[in-house]
């Protein structure tokens, strides 16, 4: 014990945290975009397609949610440019993973949104005349959106946490520059407690963020 | 390539057991530790439930990396010595008990208040209260996320790696940095971790239906 504190050294050294912070928010944001895709149209295909086509996209949800991210990023960084013929750089590389990985984790969320979706409310899209892809669109998504934005702001907000992972491939992220600086000077407690913090703020204003926005779609009804 | 990974099939053997070694004592500990400060945080007296809630938001709060680097060098720095297995047990050990906690307080909370007043009413105790009328319905609401989130702390695992500690994904790690068969390696422990944890969500659906008559 008797471990004198001292941010001297954190402070001489925070633009690696500070910048390390908008390079995972980044992270974040593009892998979130890909993912909210690649949830939207599998799920929406899912609920409306045959058993090979529900198979396959189980397969993939189930796969990637079942795998350590770790291992994932590794494969993708690692692995995949041994047997295509690819060269992308490790932010790339993490992106392309956490999208992925994101994705199958969005299928399911909007998966079970749209399972709940009132059939009454299809009913009557139909009834007044709207056309498949006017129901989807004005009816089914809508609809959809505010029954899932909690748990959706869940997988977001765990999918940000997430992007401490990419530290692995050496991507200058947050966790990454927290690791600079244990390295670097030793002050190892103050830098996993200023790091711990900035983690923690973050959250809690993506949070808020998000809480907003379901207000706003609740008001809406 | 085939015979250069059965060759390493034993090494790889004693990865994955390590990896199940780890799990096995992280759920241990996490469901000792989480049900007793759960039940701390849904009965305990203000201050306890608010050194509860802390715990509880700010380890969810972070990303699991993040804690096992803390636990690892900041305790040496404190003065406090852990083998590197230890330190990551106790460290993937703090992030399941807040989610147990999570567990518990929802499990709890969805025993309606009526259960609790007529156990009240008819004279049990505390303690009779939880035992005979509280845990036995809370505990079909609290066994299948249970099982569920057990795939977390066996996915959380694959973190040690970064400590040095050989488990199954340091164990793969090091076969490659041998035999360059990066792919096949990968997709091999991909397999594994998939298989351990499919049985376990499967599980956990399956008992979730078993549970489904329960209404509130």
């Amino acid at each position: 014990m008797g471990y004198a504190l001292n941010f001297n050294l954190i402070w001489r050294h925070f633009d690696k945290l500070w910048g390390g912070l908008l390079l995972s928010l980044e992270l974040a944001v593009i892998s979130i975009a890909i993912g909210v895709v690649i949830g939207l149209v599998l799920a929406v295909w899912y609920v409306s397609a045959g058993r090979v086509v529900r198979a396959i996209i189980a397969a993939y949800v189930e796969f990637i949610r079942n795998v350590p991210l770790i291992l994932l990023v590794y494969l993708v960084f690692y692995g995949v440019p041994t047997v295509v013929d690819l060269a992308y750089s490790a932010p790339t590389s993490f992106v392309l993973t956490l999208s992925v990985y994101s994705g199958a984790y969005l299928v399911e969320v909007f998966r079970s949104g749209l399972e709940a979706v009132p059939r009454g409310q299809l009913d009557a899209g139909k009834a007044i005349g709207l056309t498949p892809w006017q129901r989807l669109t004005h009816v089914r998504l809508p609809t959809m959106l505010r029954i899932t934005l909690p748990a959706l702001s869940n997988t977001f907000l765990s999918l940000f946490k997430d992007t401490s992972v990419a530290s692995v491939i050496s991507v200058p992220e947050l966790t990454y520059g927290a690791q600079w600086i244990n390295f670097n000077t030793f002050r190892i407690v103050e830098v996993y407690l200023v790091t711990t913090a900035m983690y923690l703020l973050t959250g809690y204003v993506l949070l808020f963020a998000l809480r907003l926005v379901e207000r706003r779609f609740r008001a809406a009804r | 390539m085939l015979s250069q990974i059965l060759y390493a099939l034993p090494f790889l053997a004693q990865g994955f057991a390590l990896t199940l070694w780890v799990s096995l004592l992280v759920v241990v500990f996490s469901l000792v530790a989480g049900v007793a400060m759960g039940v701390g945080l849904v009965y305990g007296p203000a201050p306890l439930r608010w050194a509860v809630r802390i715990f509880s938001d700010t380890i969810r709060g972070i990303p699991i990396l993040v804690l096992i680097f803390f636990v690892y060098y900041g305790l040496p720095a404190v003065g406090v010595h852990l083998e590197s297995f230890w330190a990551a047990v106790l460290a993937l050990t703090l992030f399941k008990t807040a989610q147990v906690i999570e567990y518990l307080r929802g499990a709890v909370g969805s025993i309606p208040k009526g259960q609790s007043e007529a156990a009240m009413a008819i004279g049990l105790t505390f303690r009779q209260r939880l035992t005979y009328v509280i845990f036995p319905q809370a505990f079909r609401r609290f066994l299948p996320p249970w099982i569920n989130g057990v795939t977390d702390a066996v996915k959380g695992s694959a973190l040690v790696s970064l400590l040095g500690i050989t488990d199954l994904m340091q164990a793969i790690n090091q076969v490659i940095g041998r035999t360059y068969e990066a792919m096949p390696l990968y997709i091999l422990g991909a397999l594994i971790y998939f298989a351990v944890n499919y049985a376990l969500s499967y599980a956990s659906r399956r008992l979730e239906r078993r549970f489904a008559f329960i209404r509130d």
